[in-house]
């Protein structure tokens, strides 16, 4: 055959050159901003220690704190992220770039606890705990979302489908049992997934509408339950709670124990969902077909793939995953029903799940970090830091904003989203 | 401006045909039809959630399938009857106090719906805004946190700025809330067109932000200096909207400046050549640029302009209801503000009328809690209800057999989050 | 000689066109049968009827004698047929082997966990057997569009399909690609694949078919073989009337350099160099043609003529003022005209009005607005002048120029640009996608246009247009021009040649 001389200008080099550069800029201003802020402006006094306790239990605790000089703390933090931004600078670290910038995160919390505990003491297994379990809806709405986004249907409902599911779940728990309540809200979870669905896959209105339909629905009918009955009959709102399952031998371990595997069923569960999404969604055929019908469901269309279908199956697992995290709500912490108690944590999620670039580990760190966010406004006021908690509980909106504009890189987003499948 | 002698009537008429061409009197037809359908539709559901949930019902069937239903109809015809007369009043005191000639008992007789008019004024500002974001291409979901930006700084002008006379405080405190939303509605706006982050995305954040923003303000500098719980001082008489009537009767001249601000709206879309870039750049950006319009100036002018009349609903609550500024005072204006602008086809007049029906309901659903025992938040659900028959007209023409215009009129307002 | 497929009868009627009529065709076993037709004329829909994507109303399709029901394209992918899409059917952020796999994924173990390593060993054989070389790991959208559509016949024979559907597969080709294609046709039908390949363009159909079938608007015309045929007859079987393949035209009358661009390089979306170090001009009363593949960059030329695109470096003045980086707008008002290669996603607002598609360019400043205010009687009287003089068929000048069909949406953006006082005309793919009446008009437009005085620049993939329209012809190939030829002593292989890049050669055939 004739050959083709056709080549690819300069095939993205100057992209991965100005992204290389930029995240290298921005390691370097991190370590800035850390050893400005929280050494030269605001710095301790040179002397103060820190105190970490690590384990729960006052100071008779078997394990002991981790103290150490805060000003060297801090200092030796700042110089780290300045090496890593200069190593990406000169050399880059091509594709651990990602997990470097999650180090430098996680660095540049911990320098702010080490400054915030400066000459005061910390217990930084519980704030590690409590981080973890304000996580877990966070955590599970962004992987509702993946689900769903990744198939092209954007869903803004997680919230409204967790509230309306957090509902079911308290009635039917107290009816029943809590095992009887989560299946019941999973299934609500399905059943208001399934809607937007019809809406968006049949009807073919805007995704963005049809998920505000389920959102004020759902935000109707449950305070119109709660209004109606759960406040005057108690008993259909004392389902009891999902108890604390400590893992045996791993919860015994030390720190990381108290830190992981003292948790309930959710959390365990939430793990082994986002291990089996991360290698569904990249490596199964299931993975590949949604990914597909994201992308360009025409293509996938002609290659035999049943389009419309794909979109329901996946946008009812959304559903099934965001009633498991309504569950949570009330089964897996509260134990009652409340009007408009999910308060938002479906729209962190679906920030997660942008900052976390639509992949599970990412949504992961991203709702580690928001939850970290949320579990340490309620520290604040303990160790006198002069931070209003609500600035606190502003970071992950205004951190997804960030991530958003691209200043961090782009976030990969499915090309077909937000699109309705049209044969012709 | 010879052509603005019109009535209102003729000129949605125009407005529906400059978009709409084929079979212009089937589609108006459907146009008009199917909004009022998808009303009926939605009491009609209601009706159905308010049985379902009623214990007497449950209790009379028990007795005899026949009384089962005559107490169906009889809770329903309650709830109903509750809300209409606590939307409109009651039409025996009406025609009493008519009849007996007694000014204060017309005035009180009539209180119900001078009060759906209030209810009914910060829904056509938040409308508005919803749907000249809709006008331009752009989904202002963020209505909400917008409100309570312009509140917050309507709120500060109106106690801070003392020996202003009213005629001056008022208009200084309305643009305070007008800047306060603009703003909020400037930031999405920009980075939508500076880095492409989605508006949708991005109002949602900022919802959240301006929530948790002015939570700390009335905790801090925005707090009435002798309370213990977060709330602002009392704005200042100078800078209230003026009661029409004594009290307790509430109206104010919000109404009037809602009315007022919707016509500006339309003269603005339709009338003038800036609207004309706005619109362009709604249907279809591309050929905007290409016909040399500015994609930047119009994305972030649009966003707020749209975040300035959500800020005007916010600034209308504060200086015609409530006098003071407290967290979470809006019961959801911006979210029902998209439901409202879809069912008045983004429309001014439209916006208009839809908040109408909205306010005579939330206003008439008090009552109905009260005298009836039906929670208001059926209300909420009948909103999601006509927001999804709207949006989706093929469910409507399904359960009434209607004929399929020839042009799809499937609502697509977002472009993809990809593009 | 056996036959492989039989279509008996095929009709599919939209609502208001019928785009089949009774069509019958015949496909033998490792032939090449061409199905030629201009555009509109139901190619397509015949091939998407025959693909599964559409049902047809009546009809039967036999598959090796055995009726076949085709009700999706699995149906069709079981029953051997795969068709090679004109705008391909490949995810960008998938690898080479993600995408062929793509619906008959290889998998092991539970779950259905994929076998990436596989698959490309399969994919290695498909492209060693038929001479489709490709990495089975490289991302599609990294590839050029020649290697993309190797992918897509991959995609095809992985599958294992025999009936091969080739759409309108040289558009996005050089002339040497297309060479390429053709011999690859040839391996494949002569390891017995058989391949039914659809175009408008007379002289593949000539060289590379073994059976022709032309059909016209919806109609089976003719069938011939091509030693029986010439692009005369079959050109006028295609259009129904007699055409001239020839334009009549006169010698240009060149006046002054209207467009002057020097040294210009600019960068595509993904911050590439998409233009690199390109000078050219254009002058009054000429017709340049900018001749090259899709993608070549010639799009964001077009751009940063027209305000659109940010130049990097580089000057581009218009009758000697600079406009570099100049607004769209004020470009505009200088007396440049656009029409753009995508009419109705840059050149029209659909659900508006023609009215106000008429206006589009001039809605700002007097008549059409007088201080803030639109002035809506004007508008109208201007467009039904323009409806009237261009003949736009429509129903009544407050239609929806969304409901036009594709030659009048394309009239009302040539009377909307050329009844301004221009004195550039930039024409991007102007025809693409038009009948040969449509085109014909359009042509006749633009040559008119170049003849009272005004530079023309025409940007179109297809070489003939090109050739046909053209005074001068600028040729562009990885973002640069890679020569400026007389149109009149340059032929259509040395044209191609450059397009691949390949100018020494071109040169060496000139010789």
């Amino acid at each position: 055959m004739a050959t083709l001389t056709t080549t690819v200008p300069n095939a993205a080099t100057s992209v991965e050159l100005n992204r290389r550069r930029r995240m290298g800029f921005v390691f370097i201003g991190f370590a800035l901003l850390t050893w400005l802020l929280f050494a030269v402006w605001q710095g301790p006094e040179a002397e103060a220690i820190t105190t970490f306790r690590l384990a729960p239990g006052g100071p008779n605790s078997p394990i002991p704190p981790w103290e150490f000089n805060a000003l060297n703390g801090i200092n030796i933090v700042a110089g780290i992220c300045a090496a890593l931004g200069a190593f990406q600078l000169v050399r880059g670290f091509g594709r651990a770039t990602s997990t470097v910038m999650w180090l430098i995160v996680i660095l540049f919390a911990f320098a702010f606890l080490t400054w915030a505990a400066s000459g005061k003491s910390l217990n930084l297994a519980g704030l590690l705990n409590a981080t973890l379990v304000r996580a877990v809806p966070i955590v599970i709405g962004a992987m509702s979302g993946i689900l769903s986004e990744r198939a092209g249907i954007i869903n803004i409902a997680i919230e409204g489908m967790m509230l309306g599911s957090a509902m079911i779940a308290v009635i039917v728990g107290s009816l029943t049992n809590v095992w009887g309540g989560i299946f019941a809200a999973i299934l609500t979870g399905a059943l208001l997934a399934y809607i937007h669905g019809v809406l968006s896959i049949k009807y073919k209105i805007d995704q963005i509408i049809s998920g505000t339909v389920i959102n004020i629905f759902a935000a109707g009918i449950t305070s119109y339950i709660s209004a109606k009955f759960l406040n005057t009959y108690a008993e259909l709102n004392s389902p009891g709670i999902v108890k604390p399952f400590p893992l045996p031998l791993l919860s015994d371990l030390p720190v990381i124990g108290t830190i992981l595997f003292k948790h309930t069923w959710f959390v365990y569960t939430m793990f082994i969902f986002l291990i089996l999404m991360q290698i569904g969604v990249f490596h199964s055929r299931w993975g590949l077909r949604m990914r597909a019908v994201g992308e360009h469901p025409k293509a996938a269309d002609t290659l035999g793939i049943n389009v419309i279908r794909t979109r329901y199956i996946s946008v009812v697992l959304s559903g099934m995953m965001a009633g498991f995290g309504g569950a949570w709500f009330t089964l897996g912490s509260v134990g009652r029903f409340d009007e408009m108690m999910t308060a938002g944590k479906g729209f962190i999620g679906l920030a997660a799940m942008i900052f976390g670039n639509y992949s599970p580990m990412g949504a992961l760190g991203a709702g580690l970090l928001f939850g970290f966010a949320d579990s340490l406004q309620t520290k604040l006021a303990i160790l006198k830091v002069p931070i209003p908690s609500e600035f606190l509980l502003m970071a992950p909106y205004v951190i997804t904003m960030i991530a958003l504009a691209g200043l961090v890189g782009k976030a990969q987003l499915p090309a077909a989203g937000g699109k309705p499948y049209d044969k012709e | 401006m010879s052509e603005q002698k019109q009535s209102s009537g003729d000129i949605l008429i125009e407005e529906l045909n400059r978009t709409n061409s084929s079979s212009r009197i089937g589609q108006l037809g459907q146009l008009v039809l199917i909004p009022i359908l998808a009303v009926i539709t939605g009491l009609a559901i209601g009706a159905i959630i308010i049985i379902l949930t009623s214990e007497s019902v449950y209790a009379a069937f028990g007795n005899s399938i026949g009384s089962g239903l005559g107490e169906a109809f009889g809770v329903v015809y309650e709830a109903y009857w509750a809300l209409f007369i606590g939307a409109v009043g009651d039409p025996a005191k009406i025609s009493a106090a008519l009849s007996s000639g007694d000014a204060e008992a017309v005035r009180r007789a009539f209180n119900p719906f001078s009060d759906s008019l209030v209810t009914t004024t910060p829904y056509i500002f938040a409308g508005l805004a919803v749907a000249l974001g809709f006008r331009t291409g752009l989904f202002n979901i963020g209505v909400e946190g917008q409100l309570y930006l312009g509140a917050a700084l309507a709120t500060y002008i109106g106690f801070a700025f003392t020996d202003l006379p009213p005629i001056l405080h008022i208009p200084f405190a309305l643009a305070g809330g007008l800047v306060g939303g603009a703003i909020w509605g400037f930031i999405p706006g920009w980075l939508k067109a500076k880095t492409g982050g989605h508006e949708v995305i991005n109002t949602i954040m900022m919802n959240y932000i301006a929530i948790r923003l002015t939570e700390w303000l009335v905790k801090g500098p925005l707090q009435r200096p002798d309370a213990q719980n977060p709330i602002s001082p009392i704005v200042l008489e100078s800078s209230q909207l003026p009661k029409l009537f004594g009290d307790p009767i509430r109206f104010h001249i919000g109404f009037f400046i809602a009315l007022a601000t919707a016509w500006l709206v339309w003269w603005y879309l339709f009338r003038t050549k800036m609207g004309f870039d706005l619109r362009t750049v709604g249907a279809n950006s591309n050929a905007a640029k290409y016909a040399g319009m500015n994609i930047v100036r119009s994305t972030v002018l649009a966003m707020s302009l749209s975040g300035g009349l959500a800020g005007l609903t916010g600034a209308n609550e504060i200086l015609g209801v409530n006098h003071f500024f407290v967290s979470s005072f809006s019961p959801g204006y911006g979210f029902d503000a998209i439901a409202l602008a879809l069912l008045g086809k983004n429309h001014p007049l439209g916006v208009v009328l839809a908040a109408m029906l909205f306010g005579f309901l939330r206003s008439g659903a008090t009552s109905m809690q009260l005298n009836a025992g039906v929670p208001v938040d059926i209300i909420s659900i009948l909103q999601a209800l006509v927001l999804a028959f709207i949006a989706a007209p093929a469910i409507i023409r399904t359960i009434y057999r209607l004929k399929e215009p020839k042009e799809s009129d499937a609502m697509m307002i977002s472009a993809g989050f990809g593009d | 000689m056996s036959v492989v497929l039989e279509l008996k009868g095929i009709t599919k009627r939209f609502p208001g066109v019928l785009a089949n009529d009774h069509i019958d065709l015949t496909l033998e076993e490792g032939k090449i049968h061409a199905l030629l037709g201009e555009n509109g004329a139901g190619k397509s829909t015949l091939m998407n009827i025959l693909y599964g994507l559409y049902q047809p109303n009546e009809g039967e399709i036999h598959v090796r004698g055995k009726p076949a029901k085709i009700y999706s394209p699995s149906d069709a992918i079981d029953a051997g047929i795969g068709m090679v899409h004109q705008h391909f059917m490949l995810i960008p952020v998938f690898s080479v082997t993600e995408n062929v796999m793509l619906g008959e994924e290889e998998t092991r173990g539970i779950g259905g966990i994929l076998n990436r390593r596989s698959a490309s060993k399969k994919i290695r054989e498909i492209s060693e057997r038929f001479g489709l070389d490709v990495d089975p790991k490289a991302m599609v959208g990294d590839l050029p569009v020649g290697v993309q559509q190797r992918v897509e016949i991959i995609k095809l024979l992985y599958r294992n399909a025999d009936i091969l559907i080739f759409d309108e597969p040289t558009a996005v080709l050089t002339p040497q690609e297309t060479d390429g294609l053709f011999e690859i046709m040839r391996s494949l039908t002569a390891q017995g694949k058989s391949i039914i390949f659809i175009t408008h363009k007379l002289k593949e159909v000539l060289e590379v078919a073994d059976n022709i079938t032309v059909i016209r608007r919806g109609k089976v015309v003719g069938s011939t073989v091509p030693d029986q045929a010439d692009s005369n007859k079959l050109a006028e079987m295609m259009v129904g009337r007699e055409v001239a393949l020839e334009i009549d035209r006169t010698p240009p009358t060149v006046g002054d350099t209207i467009l002057s661009v020097k040294d210009l390089v600019l960068l595509d979306d993904q911050e590439n160099v998409a233009v690199n170090n390109v000078s050219f001009e254009a002058r009054a009363g000429e017709i340049l043609g900018i001749a090259g593949v899709q993608g070549n960059g010639q799009t964001e030329l077009v751009e940063a003529i027209t305000g659109l695109r940010n130049t990097q470096s580089g000057n581009i003045s218009f009758e000697g003022k600079n406009i570099t980086n100049a607004s769209p707008r004020k470009i505009t008002q200088l007396g440049t005209a656009h029409i753009p290669e995508d009419r109705q996603r840059d050149g029209l607002v659909l659900e508006f009005p023609i009215t106000d598609n008429l206006a589009l360019q001039e809605y700002y400043k007097a008549p059409f607005s007088k201080g803030l205010i639109m002035q809506d009687g004007v508008i109208l009287e201007n467009a039904e002048k323009l409806i009237e003089e261009y003949d736009i068929r429509t129903p009544s000048a407050s239609t929806s120029a969304g409901s036009l069909s594709g030659g009048n949406q394309q009239k009302v953006i040539i009377a909307r640009e050329f009844t301004r006082d221009i004195k550039l005309l930039l024409a991007s793919q102007p025809t693409r996608g038009l009948d040969v009446g449509s085109i014909e008009y359009i042509h006749s437009q633009i040559i008119k246009k170049r003849d009272t005085g005004t530079a023309v620049m025409l940007i179109s993939t297809e070489l003939d247009e090109v050739m046909k329209l053209s005074d001068r012809i600028a040729v562009m190939f990885d973002g640069e021009i890679v020569g400026i030829v007389d149109a009149n002593t340059v032929t259509k292989e040395q044209v191609g040649l450059m397009m691949a890049g390949a100018v020494e050669e071109a040169m060496e055939a000139a010789a």
